[in-house]
């Protein structure tokens, strides 16, 4: 796919603060909705941005953390007047980074750089969408399946969980997306590929949208490998500047390594290498 | 002004922590209108083109985060044909870094980068371990005089020696580099270190070790361009966990004629900026203020 296809929004060159206005719990996770007023109205599904506390970053016990954290975004309402909007992260507390966002509040200043890298693009002529999301995955799937019921299409949306504490995640789709978890606690008692799998048999002229943990990543690329099914996979990377600069989250590629960053973090999925 | 280039402002990126054509594909031509820095450095290019070490290349660490990138560059001629001609429309004059693994392919990087017009300045990255010796050439004044000796001739370009932090005595290195026909010398590179998978305690990055840098390295960089400077009659670039204008304040204070920042850059790509309008406040201040009667406050205040 040309970089052409591959949809952008700019970013202002520079953090930013944007004011928290929503932190709700839901289930495993957090939902953390921040007013940027000066950013972009429009950032692509898929896209992603590099988030800090604006306030105690860092110096606390393990003085950390030190570097943003990256996110794709889960929602995007568009502010009157054609700047701003106000953006949606899924949180999962991780480490002391997930942590600190966890604990921000309604009033608190959120430091962002963003909209970063591509999004996804829309399906080759011919072909429906199928979105797949994993755990914290499903933020990027979310924001594209408002996308695409906005221009009124319907896909459908398969999400995996772990437990039905993350399950609670389903609930921010405005359709019936189908649900599987691991321990059955929700939906199905099993991996998201299972219901994939039965979506392309019935019908193979798809492209397939996936986010999620590498192992269940790595299960869509080879099963659309097997059926010949084209896939965009948004990968997930520790990274330390979003924009390119440091080069830390690399990936292999067909063309060697990529920066999940500014060359992703959607990637066409026969670009891909295994490497799990 | 760096060794006779003439620079709007006394901030320039540390080589290897700013992409500036992955930087404009992120944030368009705003970010030309607003250029964070006074002088570009490039990252590092070698003869051949390198992928890069195994992921993972990242840690983050107390304060700082350690890296183990390992260079990945399209080459010499990649360099030439691909990147050159976008870095040429930078608003500022550029400065290209080069490795070589010997001093052949050192001197031909020289030359070949020397010639170009759009190229203001070469730095030398010194980091790397002589082919004969095993040897870090940046670590070894005598191996430093030798890399210099042989490619200084090879271009009338101002060349700057970016030092090593892991050498016994960087001021020794500097001298050598000066006596050796550097014009100038740029400092603190990473500091070598190392981090272990939490669970497993195996090396977590792919290349096992890698550099610190960021805020944990910053009194380190101080102590040696201080060192470095007080050796040498160059210009020093400072650099080493720059993350305010004080800290920039701190480098120009011990002796550095400019100041890089780096990691800082990777928290916000406007780093570069805010750090001149800091640094411009306190020069501001203190030409206002009489130098006299400066209180001496808690360590660290």
């Amino acid at each position: 796919m040309t970089d052409a296809r591959r949809p952008r929004t700019l970013a202002p060159p520079e953090r930013r603060v944007a004011e928290v206005i929503a932190a709700e719990r839901r289930g495993a996770y957090d939902l953390l909705v921040a007013r940027d007023a000066v950013g972009p109205a429009g950032p692509r599904p898929g896209q992603f941005y590099m988030l800090a506390a604006g306030e105690r970053w860092g110096g606390g016990a393990s003085e950390r953390p030190y570097l943003p954290r990256a996110f794709s975004f889960a929602r995007v309402r568009p502010l009157p007047g054609g700047q701003g909007a106000d953006l949606s992260f899924l949180l999962e507390e991780v480490g002391p980074g997930t942590r600190r966002l966890g604990e921000l509040a309604p009033g608190d200043p959120l430091a962002l750089l963003g909209p970063l890298g591509f999004g996804f693009a829309p399906p080759e002529e011919g072909r429906r969408a199928l979105l797949v999301g994993g755990g914290i995955g499903a933020a990027p799937i979310l924001c594209w399946d408002d996308e695409l019921r906005g221009a009124g299409v319907e896909a459908p949306v398969l999400l995996g969980f772990r437990t039905a504490g993350h399950a609670a995640a389903a609930d921010l789709f405005a359709g019936a997306p189908e649900v599987c978890t691991d321990d059955g606690s929700v939906g199905r008692r099993a991996l998201v590929t299972e219901p994939l799998r039965a979506e392309l048999a019935a019908d193979p002229a798809a492209t397939v949208y996936a986010c999620g943990p590498e192992p269940m990543l790595e299960a869509v690329r080879s099963l659309c490998a097997e059926l010949d099914v084209p896939a965009q996979l948004a990968l997930e990377a520790g990274m330390a500047c979003g924009y390119g600069a440091c080069f830390g989250c690399v990936v292999p590629t067909v063309d060697g390594y990529a920066r999940v960053c500014v060359d992703g973090p959607v990637f066409a999925a026969d670009r891909l290498v295994a490497h799990v | 002004m760096l060794c006779g280039v003439a620079l709007g402002g006394p901030i320039l990126n540390a080589s290897g922590t700013f992409d500036a054509i992955a930087a404009r594909g992120a944030f368009g031509d705003a970010l030309l209108e607003a250029f964070p820095f006074d002088c570009f450095v490039s990252k590092t290019i070698t003869v051949a083109a390198r992928q890069g070490n195994p992921p993972p290349r990242l840690w983050e660490s107390a304060s700082g985060m350690l890296n183990s990138i390992g260079l990945p560059n399209k080459g010499l001629d990649g360099f030439l044909a691909h990147d050159l001609p976008q870095l040429a429309q930078l608003p500022v004059p550029l400065c290209v870094s080069v490795m070589g693994f010997d001093s052949a392919e050192l001197g031909a990087l020289v030359e070949a980068v020397g010639e170009r017009p759009e190229v203001g300045l070469v730095e030398l990255n010194l980091s790397c371990p002589n082919v004969e010796t095993g040897v870090l050439v940046g670590a070894d004044p005598r191996a430093t005089a030798e890399m210099v000796t042989r490619v200084r001739a090879r271009s009338d370009r101002p060349l700057i020696a970016k030092l090593s932090p892991n050498a016994a005595d960087p001021a020794a290195v500097a001298l050598a580099a000066e006596e050796a026909g550097a014009d100038g010398v740029s400092l603190i590179n990473t500091i070598r270190g190392m981090a272990l998978h939490p669970v497993t305690r195996e090396p977590w990055l792919g290349a096992r070790s890698g550099g610190l840098s960021g805020a944990a390295v910053r009194t380190v960089a101080l102590e040696q361009v201080a060192a470095v400077a007080a050796a040498v009659s160059l210009p020093v670039v400072g650099m080493g966990g720059v993350a305010s204008g004080r800290d920039a304040a701190d480098l120009l204070a011990v002796g550095a004629a400019v100041v890089a920042v780096g990691t800082e850059s990777f928290r916000d790509p406007a780093a570069g900026r805010r750090i001149s309008a800091e640094l411009a406040a306190i020069r501001s201040a203190a030409r206002r203020t009489a130098p006299a009667g400066v209180a001496r406050s808690a360590p660290g205040a």
